[in-house]
């Protein structure tokens, strides 16, 4: 199952300034034996148990997500994927009555740390949703720009320069270069979603968790976002949420498969590297699953 | 047997008809509501431009009243008293309304939030009379004098519970994937709320304070013992002031012919006022929106 890399020649050398922990890019993605290296661990998460109310909906979940790989999270729906990378930026809390325990280490510290900001967390691990959120009484640029102007980055030319790299980046510059006053929403489905990615890496995050970033665009905008994935994977490390298995097979370096138990709590069944899952899974249920006898 | 129901004798016909003639009383039931409904609002424009463009003349908007019983004369000092005290009650209501809407939709998804909610309900149904006579012994007995401000703050308490609701409601209505969107970008939550969650809710909030403003430029009751009314032109908010309604209904109940054509006219300026505001503050809201969007 091999992935290759497109790698889109655009200006990916542009200066992203002082982002700790992404390391450099390992050498040879691509390249067969790329990921016999285990890289540095980005993102552990331990034993990470999450609760709407009263319903516990993921149950002790652990993994360790790879720099600079991207990791796909599958499994059929109401297996608590989508809640536990949610987990992953504290957005879950902001469902009401929602809880998390474990822990989730971004170098070594627990961003569940009660001395530990909930802003700078989701400043440092980015979010792109499944419907495509541009605001709407925006610009394209001032899109880009809003993740830095909460970040308080106000000078205008550092701005336009991280724009207009970050617009690149997501592989929608030459379609809107021209027309870059125009409401971020008049776009089309596919467009906005590179949209909303390029909103995301303009803060130049170490993570970038995608939840079924695809499933509300066509297959060929479809095409665009994995590619665009293959590419974004050198410079962050990437994780993905899909109901998709072809496209998990398609671009992730990892997967994950999560399944809910009759007591309806999501675990993690199996986690490997997605040509070994996909070819040799250790788990019967994980082979069930991925030769669609269920799901 | 098919052919026979379709082309032949129908054995349904009977109950067809009957079905078809139900439609269509009920189709002319429903009309002559929708005709009934409308009929005030027809007669009351037409009353008004039948009775209140004889009464319009340039001396009405640039001079003052006359001493009674005197012909000619404007009502100069209610348009701009009522443009001062409309105003200014505007600006100081929908700023605090806003914020607690703001409130009320974004902190008050709890106890406090449903007690502050049914609060600001009872406020909206207190008579406006009622808040006339709290003003004037809040502000009118201590000054030992009827002013201005105390109509602005009668007006400007008036207002507030239509827009407070009014933006609660839009805020509500703002999907939660863009609160998500600006959340997961590491956004703190008042700045969500300021420069997501506000903007996109700002032509519903706009509607909401037309609305109000309509409601409280055609109020007098609580502009009787607080601005009191003025036969001069005032602009000084520490002294009386005049305004359209207060006169209007001086005017209405005197004996002069002179004063009941006034009367009318005035009402058609009042009519004629917020009708144009109401449709300026949509049409720059919507602009507003359209620009961006």
């Amino acid at each position: 199952m091999a992935i290759e890399s497109t790698k889109q020649e655009q200006a990916t050398t542009t200066e992203f300034s002082g982002v700790p922990v992404a390391a450099p890019t390992p050498a040879g993605r691509g390249s067969v034996g790329r990921n016999d290296d285990l890289s540095q661990v980005a993102l552990k998460a331990d034993r990470v148990s999450a609760w709407y109310g009263a319903k516990h909906a993921v149950g002790e979940v652990s993994m360790d997500i790879y720099t600079n790989k991207i990791t796909a999270l599958i499994g059929p729906s109401g297996c608590g994927k989508s809640t536990y990378i949610r987990c992953f930026n504290r957005m879950h809390e902001f469902t009401p009555g929602a809880r998390v325990e474990g822990g989730i280490y971004l170098e070594g510290v627990d961003i569940y740390d009660p001395a530990v900001d909930p802003t700078r967390v989701r400043q440092r691990i980015g979010m792109v949703f499944q419907k495509p959120n541009p605001f709407p009484t925006m610009s394209i640029v001032e899109n880009v720009a809003s993740g830095l102007r909460f970040k308080g980055i106000t000078n205008r030319s550092e701005v336009a320069d991280r724009v207009e790299a970050s617009l690149k980046s997501a592989a929608l510059w030459d379609e809107v270069k021209s027309d870059l006053k125009k409401p971020g929403i008049a776009l089309s489905g596919g467009q906005q979603q590179r949209l909303c990615i390029a909103r995301a890496i303009a803060v130049e995050p170490e993570v970038v968790l995608m939840d079924e970033p695809c499933s509300a665009l066509d297959p060929i905008a479809t095409v665009k976002i994995e590619d665009l994935m293959t590419s974004l994977a050198e410079r962050f490390t990437i994780v993905i949420v899909t109901h998709n298995l072809q496209q998990a097979a398609r671009v992730s370096d990892w997967t994950g498969f999560m399944l809910a138990g009759d007591d309806g709590i999501g675990r993690l069944v199996e986690y490997a590297k997605t040509d070994e899952l996909f070819t040799n899974p250790k788990d019967p249920r994980t082979e069930a699953y991925i030769t669609g006898r269920f799901g | 047997m098919a052919s026979t129901t379709w082309a032949g004798a129908d054995p349904l016909a009977s109950h067809r008809a009957r079905r078809q003639l139900i439609d269509k009383i009920m189709t002319a039931i429903m009309i002559t509501a929708a005709i009934i409904g409308v009929i005030p609002l027809v007669l009351i424009l037409f009353y008004l431009l039948k009775e209140g463009i004889p009464g319009l003349s340039l001396d009405l908007f640039t001079s003052d009243p006359r001493r009674p019983g005197l012909s000619g004369g404007g009502v100069r000092n209610s348009i701009i008293g009522s443009t001062i005290m409309v105003g200014l009650g505007t600006v100081i209501g929908v700023p605090i309304a806003v914020a607690c809407g703001i409130f009320m939709s974004e902190y008050g998804q709890n106890r406090a939030g449903t007690m502050f909610r049914f609060l600001v309900d009872v406020l909206a149904g207190i008579p406006s009379i009622t808040m006339g006579l709290f003003v004037y012994s809040l502000l009118v007995l201590p000054m030992q004098r009827f002013t201005a401000i105390a109509g602005v703050l009668a007006l400007a308490i008036l207002i507030m519970p239509i827009v407070a609701r009014t933006t609660e409601e839009m805020l509500q209505l703002v999907p939660r994937a863009l609160r998500e969107a600006a959340l997961a970008l590491g956004a703190p939550p008042w700045r969500t709320i300021l420069t997501v969650i506000l903007p996109a809710a700002v032509p519903g909030i706009a509607t909401g304070v037309v609305l109000g403003l309509a409601r409280i430029s055609g109020e007098a009751a609580p502009l009787l013992f607080t601005a009191l009314g003025n036969q001069f032109t005032s602009t000084d908010v520490l002294h009386a002031m005049d305004a359209l309604p207060l006169r209007i209904f001086v005017y209405a109940i005197g004996p002069y012919d002179d004063w009941h054509q006034k009367a009318w006219a005035m009402s058609l300026i009042l009519v004629t006022f917020i009708f144009a505001i109401s449709a300026g503050i949509r049409w720059v809201s919507r602009r507003g929106a359209a620009i961006r969007h």
